[in-house]
This record gives structure tokens, sequence and C-alpha cells, in this order.
């Protein structure tokens, strides 16, 4: 069993609403991340994994429940990535300035020299000339800046970066690059990532571990291949579904309409499963019980009623 | 203006279309030389990168282009056997919605913040002869036929109410209440979940199959394409690089350009965490292209003529075309 670098326990996110009941943007969550590996986590949009993204690094703390970091790993140890490179960086701090700032912030180097040294060794890293240190980041390539965020990421020498939909605001043809840099970066300096997506194929395509969010629960966890291949959650089965894949034979012969209606956080139905509304599997036990994320095979857990019947070996203990 | 002939007369065509701006004697092309043609009951898609030009294209068929500064420089665009280039306002108005309607990628920009739901669709519908009793019935039937749970509650929202996907059903619903010829939809599910997408996708599919309407389709997503249209032009820097059926587009693209497009997405054949493949650079800027073809810099095929002499759109087999010098037989393997 690999070690495990950072581990959220129980996390629950609420939000005070003006009107109305609080939001409750993660809803008693509980995610094991391994050293050197990835975790990645799916769902759609208000599922509340960008939430999550903001608890597992400490820029949010949760309404209860805890965030802990195992081992070696410490504060500040865990980083950030966002989406949209050009609203995470200033624009008018140059590339080197940039990384410069967070360098003297977190006293990584001890004077300008060192200073300087270290933030092209990150250029480096991220795969960038050293003259792209006197940009400004309006003078970059979406792919580009994104590698400046990376590299100001890695300043700080964490062990574990949380990447927050690092290539959706980027165009098709440099997301493949980004996604290259990052697995290098993983193998060559042994981080462990969480890459939270709505992009199915690129999680599948990084991640060791899948989480499938769905209302700010975990509905399904395990390994990459058996979740997406073989899903025990029938949300998880519906994701998988509606992503249209770049084969137009696989297209026409994929069997569509189990996606089921869409809710909001609000529109939570009173009482058992989530997701029954829009379940095409749902029976009373699913109105009237809120299933608990079991482990139905050796490390890939739901939390679905009729999984767990079918699958008929129930494991009590929940596993992640 | 020939007679109106065989079946085969598109329905939306665009001949030798430039977009860009023009200052004094200079001018900077955005677009250059767009020919397409879309038929009845046809589904076309337009696959490009941001900066491609693709939506300046069909933002042009109904001149919505941000003029000034940008504007339609040359060509001409027909819609049903009428000339749209030389359109009065008055006249596009006609083609407005029951010819073309169009969905935006944002429709939080395109809906009125301050009215109900309800009365933009009632308007919509008043605005094409439909009198007020008809337009408030049809109202509630084109919400629900796109999906929304309660049309009762999203007739009578303000659009700040609703979320992204609702709103973005709203439009669709504004769009097809009339019932188009043509339906032109810039990345309409983008900002959407995947789930909402495929709700969308089906309904347009539906209502394409009772009523025969045409479909463009904008999108940089490959998914998409292979999800719902029949046919492709792939733009890159402000033209066309490819057109060709969607299947032969997949299965063979004659443009190096595509071939790496399709090349750079993971799939379930791609190895777990194997390097997928880059396209090395980024887009030219379209307004500032040097002398060849604008894919050379970033092209793994390319030789001498290329950066000598841009490439023409060259048959490449039954309708398609590739603007590469070099067929798909000659790239080196």
């Amino acid at each position: 069993m690999a070690e495990i670098v950072l581990k959220a326990i129980d996390v629950v996110k609420e939000y005070p609403s003006p009107h109305g009941p609080a939001v409750l943007a993660v809803r008693g969550g509980t995610i094991e991340l391994a050293a050197a590996s990835t975790l990645g986590i799916v769902g759609e949009s208000g599922c509340g994994k960008s939430t999550l993204a903001r608890l597992l690094v400490g820029l949010e703390q949760p309404t209860s429940g805890r965030v802990e970091l195992m081992g070696e790993v410490a504060a500040g140890k865990v980083q950030l990535v966002f989406q949209d490179p050009f609203s995470s960086l200033n624009p008018r701090l140059t590339v080197l300035a940039a990384l410069n700032e967070v360098l003297s912030v977190h006293k990584v180097a001890p004077n300008r020299g060192k200073r300087r040294a270290r933030a092209e060794e990150l250029l480096a890293m991220v795969a960038l000339a050293p003259r792209f240190g006197e940009r400004y980041p309006h003078e970059l390539s979406g792919g580009q800046a994104q590698r400046v965020a990376i590299a100001r990421a890695l300043a700080v020498g964490p062990e574990v970066l949380v990447l927050d939909e690092p290539t959706s605001a980027l165009d098709v043809s440099v997301r493949a690059e980004v996604m290259n840099l990052l697995t290098r970066l993983q193998d060559e300096l042994a981080l462990s990532y969480v890459f939270i997506s709505h992009d199915l194929a690129m999680v599948r395509h990084i991640s060791d571990v899948i989480a499938v969010m769905y209302l700010g629960k975990v509905v399904e966890s395990g390994p990459y291949e058996a979740v997406l291949g073989s899903p025990f959650h029938p949300y998880t089965r519906a994701l998988a579904e509606a992503v249209p894949v770049p084969d137009p034979e696989l297209e026409a012969s994929r069997r569509r309409g189990a996606v089921g209606e869409a809710i909001s956080l609000s529109a939570e139905p009173a009482s058992g499963c989530p997701y029954h509304p829009r379940c095409p599997l749902a029976e009373d036990l699913c109105r009237a019980q809120a299933p608990a994320l079991l482990e139905l095979r050796p490390g890939h857990a739901a939390a679905c009623h009729v999984a767990a019947r079918a699958e008929a070996r129930l494991v009590s203990d929940p596993c992640l | 203006m020939s007679a109106p002939g065989p079946a085969r007369e598109p329905l939306l065509s665009l001949r030798g279309v430039a977009i860009g701006a023009r200052h004094r004697r200079h001018s900077a092309e955005i677009v250059r030389g767009v020919d397409l043609e879309v038929f009845a009951s046809e589904k076309l898609g337009i696959v490009g990168e941001s900066g491609s030009g693709k939506t300046l294209t069909v933002l042009s068929v109904l001149r919505l282009l941000p003029d000034p500064p940008i504007k339609l420089l040359r060509g001409n665009i027909t819609f049903a056997g009428t000339d749209l280039s030389h359109l009065d306002e008055k006249g596009l108005e006609g083609i407005r919605g029951a010819g073309i309607a169009m969905v935006y990628q944002d429709p939080m920009t395109s809906l009125n913040p301050l009215l109900r739901v309800r009365t933009q669709i009632v308007e919509t519908l008043r605005a094409h002869g439909v009198d007020k009793g008809t337009a408030h019935a049809r109202c509630r039937e084109v919400l629900a036929q796109v999906g929304l749970p309660d049309p009762r509650r999203v007739e009578r929202a303000y659009p700040y109410e609703l979320s992204g996907g609702m709103l973005q059903r709203v439009m669709i619903a504004i769009a097809l209440a009339v019932s188009p010829r043509l339906l032109i939809a810039d990345e309409p599910t983008t900002a959407l979940d995947v789930t909402i997408q495929e709700q969308i996708l089906e309904l347009v599919e539906e209502i394409q199959a009772q009523t025969g309407m045409a479909v463009v389709w904008v999108t940089h997503d490959l998914g998409v394409v292979a999800r719902i249209v029949d046919k492709v032009v792939v733009m890159y820097a402000g033209r066309i690089v490819e057109r060709a059926p969607t299947r032969q587009l997949f299965a063979r693209p004659s443009h190096p350009y595509t071939l790496a497009l399709l090349g750079s997405l993971p799939t379930t054949a791609t190895g777990h965490r194997q390097p997928l493949t880059q396209i090395g650079g980024t887009p030219p800027d379209p307004a500032h292209l040097e002398r060849g073809c604008p894919f050379r810099a970033r092209c793994p095929f390319v030789i001498g003529r290329c950066s000598e002499e841009e490439p023409p759109l060259l048959d490449r087999g039954p309708d398609v075309a590739a603007a590469c010098w070099r067929s798909p037989d000659e790239w080196p393997r």
C-alpha cells in the first residue's frame, strides 16, 4: 500500500445563503491521496469539486471535518493551479518577477542571485526558454501562461499539486503539451496530484484513482479502469455515456438517453439517495434512504443501493 | 439568379468570404477565402481553435459582425436564393428568426436581464406574426420541449434566477420557437455540463428530424463533431484548411493540422499516462501572416514549397479537400 500524503476526513463545507438554508457545497467527503500518484475528481458544475480543491490546499476551512497532511508533508507544500492562467497571473509582473515574488515570500532562496538562478531553473523545468522570463502575461500564449502558473506552484517545492481544470481554458492543440508536462514533472519530482476536471478523457489519461462527485458527495471511487470501464454508480455511467468521443463510428453505435434531468444543488431531494430523481434504476429504498459509500470490490467503492445489492458482497467498511 | 432548381440547391452558401478591419488603405484580413455550402436538413460542423475565424464567419451571415471595426470585406452570402450581402437591414429582419436562427455561447449576454423569460419568447413569436394567445401557449410548449423541468416557473423567471444551463436552453427554445430553416449554433454547449449538452444535442437532432432544419454547429470539440454533424470544415488562421464528410475526416484526415488535432486527444486507445502527440508552437495571428502556408511552422510534413506558396484547397477525393501541398499518401509515416 502506497504512503498516503493527504487525507480529507469527513469534510463538510457550508456556505450561508441569504435566502433559505445554507448551501452544502461539500458534504462529508473522505478522500485519500497516495504519494506520487494522481487522484482524479470528476463531476459536473455545482458538484463541489472546486470547493473540495480549495479545502485541500487550505484556501477554505471546512465547516466540519479536517484535512490532514501526512508524514513529511508540511503546510505550504500543497499548491493549487487554477483553470485560467491569465486571471491567476498578475498582468503587471514579468514572469521572472512573478516567480521572484513567490521565492522571496516563502523565503525559498536567501538572496537575489539565488532567487534568479532558482527562477531560471523553474522555467527550465516547465520547458520555457530563459527569454520568457522577461515577458508579461499578455505576451504569452495560453499554454505558455499555464506553464508559468505551474512553475510558480513548483517554486516552493511542493509535494502535492491540486490542479483545478488545468487544461479546460486552453486551446485543444496546446492541451496535450500541458498534459505531457504534468506527467513528466510528476515522474521527475515524485509529485502527487489532485486532478479536477469535467473532461473525462483527460482524467482517465492521467489518474490512478478516480473519485466521482455528485451534489457535494463522492458517489464512486476506485482505480481509473474500474470506475470508467465498469462503473457501479448509474451517475458515473450517465456521465461516461454523455461525453461525446471523437470517433463517428463509435458515436453512431452508442445508445443514448440515460442521462436524465439535471438538478441544481438546492433541488436536492428531501430524503434518500441524492441521485434518485434522475436515476433510471431508482426504487423505493433509494427514495427513502441515502446509500453509504461502500467498497463493493477491492478498492472500488460506490454509494448505490442497487449496485450494492447486485454486487452482493457487502463490505461495511467504507473506503476512501 | 438561377431558377429555383433541383433539390441540390444549397440553403446557405458562402463564396469567397473575407472578413477583417479596413483602416484607410490598410486592411487586415482575419478570415479569407471562405467557401461553404449547407443544404436543407444537413448538419455542418465548423471546427477550429480560438482565433481561427469560425465565429466571425458565422456572424457575417446575418451581418452581426462588430462593425466597426470588423466587417465583411469581400464575398457573397446567399440564403435560399437571396443575396444577404446586399440586403438592407429591413430585409435581414425577415431572414433572422424564421429563416436563420442563432444561438451563442454565452446566454447571459443574449437575453435581456430586465425582462421575464416569457416576455422575451412571446416577443420573438409576435415579431414573427404569431397572435398573442398562440404565442403564450407556444412559449410553454417550447420550454418543455428543451427539457426545462418546470416551464411554468421558468417562464415567469428573470434571467438571473436561472442557471447557465437553463438559460442556454431558454436561448435554444427561443431559436427553435419560430421553426427556423437553418440553426446556427456557436459553441452553444461549451459552457454546459456534458449531461445537459447531451440533452441539447438530442433535442436538436429530434427537431431536425421533424422539420428538416439545417444546422451549422461551431465548436472546438471534436467529440461533439463526431456526435452530431454530417460534414465538417476545419478552420485554421482564418481560412478553411480541410473539408470532408465527418467519418472521412476522422478516419483519414487530409490536412496535417487535422491529423495533429486528432492525435493530441487522449482516447481509450492511448496508453495510460503515455505522452500525447503535441502540436508544437502556437497558431499565427491571421492578420499578420507571412508568405507560404500558415501551418508550416507547426507542420511535421513541411517541404520547400510550403514556405513559398500558400496551398489552395486541393481535391483529395469525393467531397474532400485540403489546403496542403502534399496528399496524405505522401506524408512520411
